[in-house]
């Protein structure tokens, strides 16, 4: 309690000396209890500041240090790197925001600003009087990761992960990797097609010794943390031996009396029960949906490859750390939602590009040929009533460029976009410019006034009162309606709650700091990256994806790892195991155990996260937080209030 | 300007590090003003305020305690809202009985770039201690 502690009280240039009376600051805290020696300075931050700190440190023997300067997201681990560097505890540093909170929010009164600022050191000096050293938990990390989806992000994740000498299994739910990439055809930027990037990636996945690749695998359990997950995988087998013969299966494929609408082409075509999605989808062994399948035999009369006697299996894997590159779906209009399910010459945009992929020569849809297509955007995005208020990024870009597509390969096409501003950002804006170049028309409305999709006589008229030519009412026939639907988080996420990871209000999973910490999230040892996440567009989801993987990395790669000490602390005496806190607990960190005679709390230290929810719903007031506890709090309470 | 000297109330705010902490920063980044006399404590989640320290803050003397609420953006999951509802609820009811005005507590979801609604928010509950209670 006897501490000995220095005050540093920062002009930040003039940032806070221009509002704030530094040295009335100085002069009201230097006879507060503890303090030792209290300083001003122009630039805390500075260099040679740091030194004069270090220097104060080890000379006087502080035992505990506060620096009153700009916000603790820019400097906290600047002056905690400072304390270490001197021989001192980082914890027994604590920091004081008078710029943000008090010079710069009370410019208008200067009086004002230098009393808060006063306040806020005493309620840090009252703070780091309490503070006491803390050492973070060392733990062993077993060096090995899970990928978890085999798309893009996942494969170049796994891949970036295996050449820093990682061992990685990519857990993919599909029988064939490359996810919604696989889908697409010939992507904008570099006319490569979405199958040709898949295959670059599977070919050096499959070379890699430290990859192993599950196909048809699903997560059904996880237990551990940070270091130590275990789970649980089953793997659905393909009812197909790996060395086949392609001709046996193509007959094989073709006497399959099933057909299913086929999901890879977003429903618009059937499949057989024994399917491959296009012939160098990888893996390339077809798969039996056994769901689908009758069981009529005909493949097997025909196919010795063809083998019902495999077996679903469940493998238990132990990585440290866990990369979700899960994807999204794309979204599914409502009924009657601009004539979807409605009228028939109403589709999506991923079931367009597919019908551009499929057709050769004439675009043909439902026995006719398409000429005139009307494109409406923001579907299921930027929504007003709807929950998705976000937008979806890549929509504006793929819309054009399949538009573009579809004149380049089919005769006579004319493109009219209903849109609501349109999105091209950074260099993709040279595709709308071509766009415009190659005589689309683009008409445009706000969000309170979209188009309206009406039919008769089998024409499909689309009005809009284009705000382009003074809300002048347009009209436009067309041949088919493309509803530029968006992505939304997968409709079968519970691969998250396996791993109890929050999700955002958006319902894509959450990252803990959207700029300074983008891909991790608040379950340590768990990174995300890709679509899951919320919308990106493929470069997007690659550059995440080798975040997530270094990010990852950096979890596993010594074999051990430290973990902050800010955890809850339970008081046995006062526990009398009321069951509250280990239901407030989202992370399932409290257990009850046996205390000599009675039932008391405990804290699994790994798991917990420090967030305090378990706090204010003991009855007995026998849990606090570390650095937090009720003595530090309402000391700062009482200083504050002073 | 503000009308220096003028009587403003003490308001302590719980805010969180990694949502409302952001949004009270760019606050002071825009020079958005409040009454000076608005103290923040950082916490991790506005879930974890303890009764207690709210009390604490109304013996000491403050006229007024606001939890700046993470709400759906809590980063530790989404029950987070109903949970500091239900500390509102409980303290309130503690409040009533020690003849505190059960008004001079208040939630509202603060999110990270919620730096005008947080600055709405002291400037209202300022007007509203200053007119209703006996400060």
């Amino acid at each position: 309690m006897n501490k000995k502690i220095g005050v540093y009280i920062c002009h930040c240039g003039g940032n806070i000396s221009d509002y704030v009376d530094v040295e009335k600051v100085k002069e009201s805290i230097e006879t507060d209890e503890g303090v030792f020696l209290a300083k001003t300075t122009m630039f805390a931050c500075g260099d040679a500041n740091q030194k004069e700190m270090v220097d104060d440190i080890k000379k006087n023997e502080l035992d505990g240090v506060v620096v009153a300067s700009c916000s603790p997201k820019l400097h906290l681990l600047t002056f905690r790197a400072v304390t270490e560097r001197a021989g001192l505890n980082k914890y027994n540093y604590v920091h004081a925001n008078i710029r943000e909170q008090a010079s710069w929010a009370h410019s208008d009164d200067k009086p004002g600003a230098t009393e808060t600022a006063i306040h806020l050191v005493k309620a840090a000096i009252a703070k780091v009087r309490l503070a006491e050293p803390l050492y973070p938990f060392i733990i062993n990390s077993k060096k090995a990761v899970a990928v978890i989806g085999g798309g893009i992000a996942g494969l170049r994740a796994a891949i970036e992960l295996a050449d820093m000498g990682c061992p990685v299994t990519i857990i993919e739910r599909e029988h064939f990797v490359g996810g919604r990439v696989a889908q697409w055809d010939v992507l904008f930027t570099t006319n490569e097609t979405g199958k040709e990037v898949v295959t670059k990636l599977y070919n050096e996945v499959i070379r890699h010794d430290n990859i192993k690749l599950l196909t048809g695998a699903e997560v059904i359990s996880n237990t551990g943390s940070i270091g130590d997950f275990t789970m649980k995988i089953k793997v659905t087998p393909r009812y197909i031996k790996e060395k086949c013969n392609e001709g046996h299966l193509l007959k094989a494929i073709a006497v399959c009396p099933v057909d299913v609408p086929d999901e890879f082409n977003f429903n618009i075509t059937g499949r057989k029960a024994i399917y491959h999605n296009f012939p160098s989808e990888y893996p390339q062994t077809p798969v039996i949906d056994i769901k689908n399948c009758t069981r009529c035999g005909e493949c097997e009369k025909i196919c010795p490859s063809v083998d019902f006697s495999q077996k679903e299996e469940i493998l238990e894997i132990n990585v440290g750390s866990v990369l979700m590159a899960t994807g999204f779906d794309s979204y599914t209009p409502a009924d009657g939602e601009f004539g979807y399910n409605q009228f028939e010459n109403v589709i999506t945009l991923p079931q367009f590009k597919r019908i551009i992929d499929l057709n050769d020569k004439k675009l043909i849809f439902r026995g006719k040929e398409i000429n005139k297509i009307a494109y409406i955007y923001c579907v299921g995005s930027r929504q007003i009533d709807g929950e998705n208020k976000y937008c979806s990024r890549y929509c504006c870009t793929s819309v054009i460029y399949a538009a573009m597509q579809a004149k380049h390969k089919f005769n006579e096409i004319n493109n009219y976009h209903f849109n609501r501003g349109i999105r091209t950002y950074g260099k993709q804006e040279v595709l709308y410019a071509e766009s415009l170049k190659g005589g689309d028309i683009y008409l445009q409305s706000y969000e309170d006034a979209p188009p309206t999709v009406e039919q008769h006589n089998d024409k499909i008229t689309i009005r809009i009162n284009d705000i382009l030519t003074a809300k002048k009412e347009m009209s436009v026939e067309a041949d088919l309606v493309v509803l530029v639907t968006g992505m939304v988080p997968r409709a079968d996420n519970s691969v998250a709650s396996l791993f109890k990871l929050p999700k955002g209000r958006d319902k894509f999973f959450n990252e803990i700091h959207m700029k300074l910490r983008p891909v991790e999230t608040v379950i340590d040892g768990i990174t995300i990256c890709g679509a899951c996440q919320g919308p990106k567009n493929i470069m997007e989801s690659v550059n995440s994806a080798l975040s997530a993987a270094i990010k990852s990395f950096s979890y596993v790669s010594k074999g051990e790892l430290e973990l902050e000490p800010i955890i809850a602390k339970i008081d046995k005496d006062l526990c009398t195991w009321s069951g509250t806190c280990a239901e407030a607990c989202p992370f399932d960190a409290i257990k009850m155990v046996k205390d000599e005679k009675k039932d008391v709390a405990a804290i699994n230290n790994s798991v917990c996260k420090g967030c305090g929810m378990c706090l204010p719903v003991c009855p007995s007031n026998a849990i606090n937080l570390i650095a937090y506890s009720d003595n530090e709090i309402e000391s700062m309470i009482d200083a504050l209030a002073g | 300007m503000a009308d220096i000297g003028k009587k403003t109330a003490r308001i302590l705010v719980f805010s969180t590090e990694k949502i409302s902490d952001p949004a009270i920063d760019m606050a002071g980044l825009l020079k958005l003003h409040y009454p000076p006399t608005v103290y923040t404590i950082s916490i991790p989640c506005s879930s974890g305020v303890k009764t207690r320290w709210i009390l604490r803050a109304f013996e000491k003397g403050f006229d007024g305690v606001f939890i700046a609420a993470d709400g759906s953006d809590c980063p530790y999951g989404e029950s987070c809202t109903e949970k500091t509802g239900k500390i509102i609820s409980r303290t309130q009811e503690q409040m009533k009985k020690l003849d505190i005005e059960p008004a001079r507590l208040r939630m509202a979801a603060i999110c990270s770039v919620c730096s005008d609604s947080f600055v709405k928010q002291m400037k209202s509950f300022n007007e509203y201690l200053l007119k209703n209670s006996n400060i």
